[in-house]
């Protein structure tokens, strides 16, 4: 189930590496994390539930759904999608408990000391890392879980929109590598090490791991800026937990960041810009796309990604939504009927998608948690689309020294995430020794923001910033009086 | 509600079409009808064909000043520009192509309308390689405002 070839993609896949899977040999390429080695082994199903024996496979394929949770080398309970595949290593199934003699080791503690800790290596911690580097003389230091800098761009093949001046009709891909390049001038930077926690002794210090290495970071920042992105949302529909139901993202991942078809042919629900995307990338891996079911009436998207798919004979059914997946231990079709006005299915209009796969996307939550742990106030906005940490124009939320940038701060586009980590960066920055520009800085940015926000497709974000300013002052005005 | 909102598929109604003469030449056709954030077709232009005044308004293209180079084709992330040129009793087409197999020159291939479906045969008579690829390709002449995909068969 490799993509053999690719019109915009090449694959360099590294030499071949032998693992073990439920005693089984098999082989994957350096550079294959265990879920996608399996993948391409034709391995969909990678333990069961505890209790009730359900398949279980991966889901998000960004570490943060704990679906695909394999024990290896003897340590149970690690994160296939995200972990990398080392020759010999021992992956097994279902099995929970802990082996007699301990594999661990005791994990090595590092200690580090630094001005700015960004949390989150996408387009807005790198743009935070690079606008800190360019304008002071301070130590910077990027954390992310991924063994690649970039976030969601490293999965995107398509040219993005926007002004000219911001990169718009390059590839996501081209601009994280370009990105990456500047923000390692300027950082330092830790892969494939997941920030786990904050705590304060009378400064703020983060506590990161990494599992493999064995590795426990205590960090030591004076400010601090979380840009760990979204999570996607998940939708209830009979047998949504079959192996083969996946997010948008998580597909992305396996085939165009490490080669790895998700299956033959799929349908995708929701037809915002992410699951029209998603269709056009399916068919430029050679995946058939049987179907895009959207529950609103119109299509949520733009409507130019939508006319690339129609043109490619794949059909958009509005006012449609999946009602159960079909299959036994992972995904064999789907069903997919039509809504009344009160989002109920029309009985009747039932029609069976034989399918192996079925791709959720129907919008992402902000990963906002890490900040709500450093003392960030959080609150529900529905513009934002749920629980958002509060934030003020600065990007700096209601706990000092603590800034929020990006989709984790609230969903939107890629250009809008680095003017934000830029903002924050520069406040930062000023807070630690004042910027004689400071003022200028941050007008110019500002200015960005607000013409990327101008537009009909910018109008939501308009409003959830708004609220969320608004949010901010209250509860500083709320700590005041209290 | 737009029906193109619904169908993704554009209603022809709402382009500007060239007159015969212009098309005779060979002019770039905009099917970016939507207000989106995005301007590289402008920026691109070598004869200030485009206007648009606000980077969220469809773009405008005035076709005595097109020359029907399509550069616009290329750099478009929509893949909503196409060049029309009709000869002949022809019309040839200019569109982008992100797929695989890559059609060769002189090539039969099929060509698709706006919904996939095969509307005739096109013959493959030029090949741009880019960031974009673009191909152009010649098919019936009352096909100039129908055909807009192709579908390589190897
Ligand atoms: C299909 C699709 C198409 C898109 N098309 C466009 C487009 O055309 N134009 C555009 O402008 N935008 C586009 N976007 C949106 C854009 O990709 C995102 O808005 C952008 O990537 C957000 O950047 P970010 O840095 O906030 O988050 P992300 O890119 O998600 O990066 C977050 C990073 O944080 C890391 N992380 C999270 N938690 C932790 C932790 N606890 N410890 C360590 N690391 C952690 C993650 O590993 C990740 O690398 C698209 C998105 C998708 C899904
Ligand atoms: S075809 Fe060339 S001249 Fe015509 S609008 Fe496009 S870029 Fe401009
Ligand atoms: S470049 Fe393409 S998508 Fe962007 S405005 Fe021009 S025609 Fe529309």
């Amino acid at each position: 189930m490799r993509v053999e070839q690719h019109p915009i993609l090449k694959f360099s896949h590294g030499g071949m590496i032998k693992f073990y899977f439920n005693g089984i040999e098999m082989y994957g390429f350096e550079g294959d994390t265990i879920a996608t080695a399996l993948y391409a082994n034709g391995i969909k199903v990678f333990g069961h539930s505890a209790k009730k024996k359900r398949p279980r496979g991966f889901f998000c394929g960004i570490g943060k759904c704990s679906s695909c949770m394999m024990r290896v080398n003897g340590v149970p309970n690690i994160r296939t999608c995200i972990t990398p595949l080392q020759e010999g290593m021992i992956v097994e199934s279902d099995k929970y408990d802990l082996p007699e003699t301990a594999p661990y080791r005791k994990p090595e503690r590092k200690t580090m000391d630094v001005d700015i800790a960004i949390v989150g290596g996408g387009p807005a911690g790198m743009a935070a890392a690079i606008e800190a580097g360019k304008h002071g003389d301070v130590s910077v230091l990027i954390i992310d879980e991924q063994p690649r800098l970039g976030g969601q761009l490293i999965k995107q093949t398509h040219k993005f929109f926007g002004s000219s001046m911001e990169g718009a009709g390059k590839r996501g891909i081209e601009i994280a590598s370009e990105m990456e390049e500047e923000a390692r001038k300027y950082a330092d930077i830790l892969l494939e090490t997941s920030v786990i926690g904050y705590y304060n002794r009378g400064h703020h210090f983060l506590a990161a791991v990494n599992k493999l290495k064995g590795i426990v970071y205590e960090i030591k920042a004076k400010k601090i800026i979380f840009a760990t992105g979204a999570q996607e949302n998940y939708l209830v529909f009979e047998n949504n937990d079959l192996p083969g139901v996946y997010g948008a993202g998580g597909i992305q991942t396996i085939m165009n960041v490490y080669g790895v078809k998700p299956g033959k042919a799929g349908i995708i629900v929701g037809a915002g810009n992410v699951g029209l995307i998603l269709a056009y990338q399916l068919l430029q891996a050679g995946v058939k796309v049987k179907a895009i079911v959207e529950a609103m009436p119109r299509i949520g998207g733009y409507f130019v990604h939508a006319a690339k798919v129609r043109r490619h004979g794949v059909p958009i059914y509005t006012k449609h939504s999946i009602m159960e997946a079909v299959g036994k231990e992972s995904v064999e079709g789907a069903i997919i009927a039509q809504l009344d006005e009160k989002w109920n299915f029309v009985l009747g209009t039932e029609k069976k998608i034989d399918c192996d796969f079925i791709a959720i996307a129907i919008g992402l939550t902000p990963s906002a948690r890490l900040a709500q742990m450093a003392g960030a106030k959080v609150k529900f906005i529905r513009e934002a689309g749920g629980w958002v940490a509060l934030h003020n124009e600065f990007m700096e939320t209601t706990a000092n020294g603590i800034y929020i940038a990006g989709d984790a701060a609230n969903i939107e586009e890629a250009s809008a995430a680095m003017v934000e980590g830029k903002i924050a960066a520069v406040h930062a920055l000023n807070s630690i020794s004042p910027l004689t520009n400071f003022e200028a800085i941050v007008e110019e940015l500002r200015n960005e923001i607000s013409s990327l926000r101008k537009g009909k497709f910018g109008e939501k974000a308009r409003l959830a910033k708004e609220r969320i300013y608004e949010g901010y002052y209250e509860e500083l005005r709320g700590n005041r009086s209290g | 509600m737009r029906s193109y909102e619904e169908t993704g598929v554009v209603d022809i109604g709402m382009l500007k079409m060239p007159a015969e003469e212009q098309l005779r030449k060979g002019v770039a056709i905009t099917e970016c009808i939507q207000p989106i954030p995005c301007n590289p077709c402008k920026e691109v232009c070598p004869t200030d064909a485009i206007k648009m005044d606000d980077i969220n308004d469809p773009p405008d293209i005035d076709y005595e000043k097109c020359i029907g180079c399509s550069l616009c084709v290329e750099v478009c992330p929509g893949l909503a520009m196409f060049v029309v040129r009709k000869r002949k009793g022809k019309a040839q087409i200019t569109l982008p192509y992100e797929m695989l197999p890559m059609p060769e020159r002189g090539d039969i291939v099929k060509a698709l309308d706006r919904e996939g479906n095969v509307v005739g045969d096109a013959k493959v008579i030029a090949i741009k390689h880019g960031r974009t690829n673009i191909i152009t390709i010649e098919v019936d002449e009352e096909l100039a405002m129908v055909v807009r995909n192709i579908r390589v068969e190897k």
